[in-house]
């Protein structure tokens, strides 16, 4: 096991590489650059920034310095490099470091994104029991219209309808931002309705597939009470399907979603993300994408180790 | 194991609960809410190049020189100022006791600091060269000699400006925000992160920042230190930081918020219709134009320029198309620009006559087609297919595809080509369109502020449109003291511009918003500012 999780871990590291490398020179090749706008600013200025931020070296020479670290000359940051998990500072937002950006705004995506997945869990688990044991019967079909419309209404029409309805018709939620406790409803809601969706589907047909097996036949046989035959031997079994989903869903919720973050106002990382790109902010695009694409590892990572404590048939090589 | 991850279920379920349910920010006392634009990139007075930033700096800065309600220049941290003959040397005298928001007192050099801090290439400036430019030493200080910069401190009350040349609006400048003064002391101490942290961020305006949370809302709170504390009402300013038009709709008629900025067009219509009493219009000093790439083939003839400015409707442009929020507009500079004398710049124009008649549509268009005739191209035959470059926010589009049903009249065939908005800029700068979108909104009520973007030299001639005639009298108006003439000279430049048709203005900017009739003692400034320091709200 502790072979196992090293070499993944090694693997993870290099992987992270080239998606830093991949993004850094893709991220160059677009047109643009992070100081246009409407109104020009003087050539001297563009010159004076292009300077303080490196951005008058060569690609190759700012990959290095972006990597490895040093610059400074007064402020134009990098220091440590990427190798010592100093992103450097946002090139747009003057004055803020990369690193503070991710550190106060990632927790808030991270808390909607929590809640979303606990709710989707919470919710998606007993729900895709409840059709698979009545299959064909009136709630399996109750279940069936709900998770058809969780996966088929985008996030962006449930956010828009839900606030129509309960923050400016009927008045009882905030229409955004994250100020009341009550402000976290709607978005968590919105959030979490997909994967909820998705978890009932994924668990209704795991639990049907179950069920008709032999040992279930003969624990019933053996006269099992319906809940201990539930809990203890469908349900564990039934599980691994949403095992496997949940970790790319827990990386993807966490991180925040662009649409939702807008509608409602949450100060999250996903918005920055996409902004970033619009801007051509180089380092917060570097920060943001390393920063997702550890958290994507990290996560499937660990739902591997899950699956072995979950099955102990699983080898994990 | 089943019990510990039961465990561990619950702490963080728990955990998340608590934390969701943590108090919200209180703010005691009279708190007026509004959204003015997203979170801005910065509130650094020097770096700020955007409208949104500029507003929020109002808010936090007295500057030397204020701009009042009726768009005058006041007396702001300095009570006086006068210029002398040749205009080359500006004397500001500051009100005594002025005072930071930390209580420390705020003198003439401070003003020094703040000044040359913004020519300084380390902080580069983005508008460094607009306002102060014209100050003797500017040149040498912009490339790294600082003391080089013609601003001096004759004492700690008297700020003293000597210019290369004179500069009829150097008024207005003092009055803009990037020149607002900025603590040396906290700066040398924090670097750029001062102006990202409330309790390094230490101003002399109206309010101070108590609050930042980026990309949610900045809480500005009344400062008690302000020279002229009294006549603020309010306790606190909330800024929600609202990108999404949407979202801050739903803000306004949740009653979060009393004022927005950022309204989505498609309840216009419905605004209008019912003569929503807290839906405005104001004009705003800029105007939405189109530039030909004046070196390329065929936009190198004139006739052909003015062919294709001609066969515009611009009152179906600006009334239909974009729902009645912009004004048609017959020449490059519109309304409310101050001519010398102080009345509009607009009206004196072209002998008191729009350049081009925006009523006669079908006049226009046949004598559209008559100049393409004399260029050669009768009915557009010989014309190759010609791009129209836009991005892809508010109107361009449908203006886009408007531009191709005109066009076509002439016999024009036009392909849009809609670019993403940070590449489009930089597309537009290395002249790489044929013809393409364009836009200024006035940074200074003064018309070398918009005319100048025609002078050949200029940065942001993205037409390329050089004429020595029009560079001439540019130049001449620059160096000219006699508010008459200098004036007269820019009369004929947009004369010039009009007649060559450097550029094809299409509409004048306003802002539209929705403001609560609670609000009282507010202004609107043609720069797109709203003005709430002396605000009050009624219960």
């Amino acid at each position: 096991m502790l072979k196992y999780i090293i070499k993944r871990v090694i693997l993870a590291i290099l992987t992270i590489w080239l998606v830093a490398t991949l993004t850094f020179f893709l991220m160059h090749a677009v047109p643009g650059g992070p100081f246009v706008a409407e109104k020009s600013i003087s050539p001297q200025a563009i010159e004076a920034l292009n300077k303080k931020f490196g951005m008058d070296k060569s690609l190759p020479e700012q990959y290095m310095t972006y990597m490895f670290g040093s610059r400074n000359e007064e402020t134009g940051k990098i220091e440590g490099g990427v190798i010592r998990g100093d992103f450097s500072l946002s090139l747009k937002q003057r004055g803020f470091t990369v690193s503070r950006i991710i550190t106060t705004k990632f927790p808030v995506s991270a808390k909607v994104g929590g809640l979303a997945i606990l709710l989707a869990l919470v919710v998606g688990i007993p729900l895709g029991s409840i059709a698979a044991l009545n299959r064909g019967k009136w709630a399996d079909n109750v279940i069936l219209v709900f998770t058809t419309c969780g996966i088929a209404f985008p996030s962006f029409v449930v956010c828009t309808v839900t606030m129509y309805l309960f923050s400016m018709k009927l008045g009882i939620l905030p229409s955004g931002g994250l100020d009341l406790g009550t402000s976290y409803i709607l978005p968590v809601f919105s959030l979490a309705f997909y994967p909820m969706a998705y978890i009932t589907r994924l668990m209704r047909s795991s639990m049907l597939d179950v069920v008709g097996q032999d040992y279930m036949r003969t624990a019933k046989a053996k006269g099992l009470s319906q809940s201990v035959c539930l809990f203890k031997h469908a349900l564990r079994n039934a599980i691994l399907p949403v095992v496997t989903y949940l970790g790319p869903m827990i990386a993807g919720t966490l991180s925040g979603s662009f649409i939702v973050e807008k509608i409602f106002r949450i100060p999250g990382l996903g918005g920055q993300f996409v902004s970033s790109i619009t801007n051509r902010d180089y380092t917060v695009i570097m920060g943001t994408t390393i920063f997702y694409a550890a958290l994507v590892i990290v996560m499937i990572l660990l739902v591997d180790i899950l699956y072995k404590l979950i099955d102990p048939r699983i080898e994990l090589k | 194991m089943k019990r510990i991850l039961a465990c561990l279920l619950a702490v963080m379920m728990l955990a998340s609960l608590l934390a969701a349910c943590s108090p919200a920010a209180k703010n005691d006392g009279k708190t007026l809410t509004v959204q003015l634009g997203p979170n801005p990139e910065t509130l650094d007075p020097a770096l700020n190049s955007a409208v949104d930033g500029g507003n929020m700096l109002l808010f936090a800065y007295d500057c030397l020189l204020n701009i009042d309600e009726k768009n005058n220049v006041v007396a702001g941290a300095a009570e006086k100022w006068e210029t002398s003959a040749d205009g080359l040397t500006w004397t500001f005298t500051l009100r005594d006791g002025l005072k930071w928001s930390d209580g420390s007192a705020l003198t003439a050099e401070d003003f020094v600091y703040s000044w040359k801090r913004v020519v300084d290439p380390k902080t580069a400036a983005p508008y460094g060269e607009t306002v102060l430019g014209m100050v003797k030493g500017y040149a040498d200080a912009a490339n790294g000699n600082l003391d080089a910069l013609d601003v001096k401190a004759a004492d700690a009350k008297t700020l003293v400006v000597t210019l290369d040349h004179p500069c009829a609006y150097f008024d207005k400048l003092a009055a803009f925000a990037t020149l607002s003064p900025v603590q040396k002391a906290t700066i040398e101490a924090n670097g750029d992160e001062w102006a990202t942290k409330p309790e390094t961020y230490i101003c002399n305006g109206p309010f101070y920042i108590e609050k930042w949370v980026p990309s949610s809302y900045i809480l500005f709170t009344k400062n008690p230190n302000y020279r002229d504390a009294g006549r603020v009402k309010l306790d606190h300013i909330k800024c929600l930081l609202i990108e999404d038009s949407n979202a801050a709709y739903a803000a306004f008629t949740s009653g979060e918020a009393q004022m927005i900025k950022d309204v989505p067009t498609a309840e216009i219509k419905g605004f209008l219709e019912n003569k929503n009493p807290e839906f405005f219009i104001d004009t705003i000093l800029g105007t939405y134009y189109i530039s030909l790439n004046d070196q390329k083939e065929p936009f190198t003839n004139p006739k052909v320029r003015q062919a294709l400015s001609l066969a515009i409707d611009r009152n179906y442009v600006a009334g239909t198309l974009m729902d009645g929020t912009y004004i048609a507009a017959p020449n490059f500079m519109g309304p409310g620009i101050a001519d010398w004398d102080g009345s509009n710049f607009y009206d004196n124009a072209n002998g008191g006559k729009p350049y081009i008649d925006v009523d006669d549509h079908a006049g226009n268009v046949a004598k559209a087609k008559a100049l393409l005739a004399e260029a050669g191209y009768p009915n557009g035959e010989g014309l190759p297919t010609i791009t129209y470059s836009t991005n892809d926010a508010g109107y361009h589009k449908v203006v886009a595809q408007y531009l191709q049903q005109a066009w076509k009249e002439l016999g024009i065939n036009l392909d849009v080509k809609v670019v993403e908005w940070a590449s489009f800029t930089p597309l537009r700068r290395a002249g790489d369109y044929e013809i393409s979108r364009n836009g200024w909104v006035m940074d200074y009520n003064d018309p070398s502020n918009m005319l100048e973007l025609f002078i050949s030299t200029n940065g942001n001639n993205d037409g390329k449109f050089n004429n020595a005639q029009y560079d001439e009298l540019m130049a001449k108006a620059a160096a000219e003291t006699d508010p008459k003439t200098r004036f007269g000279y820019m009369h004929q430049a947009e004369d010039i511009l009009m007649a060559e048709a450097g550029c094809i203005p299409v509409a004048y900017y306003t802002d539209f918003y929705l403001q609560s009739a609670k609000i009282t003692g507010s202004w609107h400034s043609p720069y797109g500012y709203w003005y709430f320091m002396y605000a009050d709200i009624a219960d």
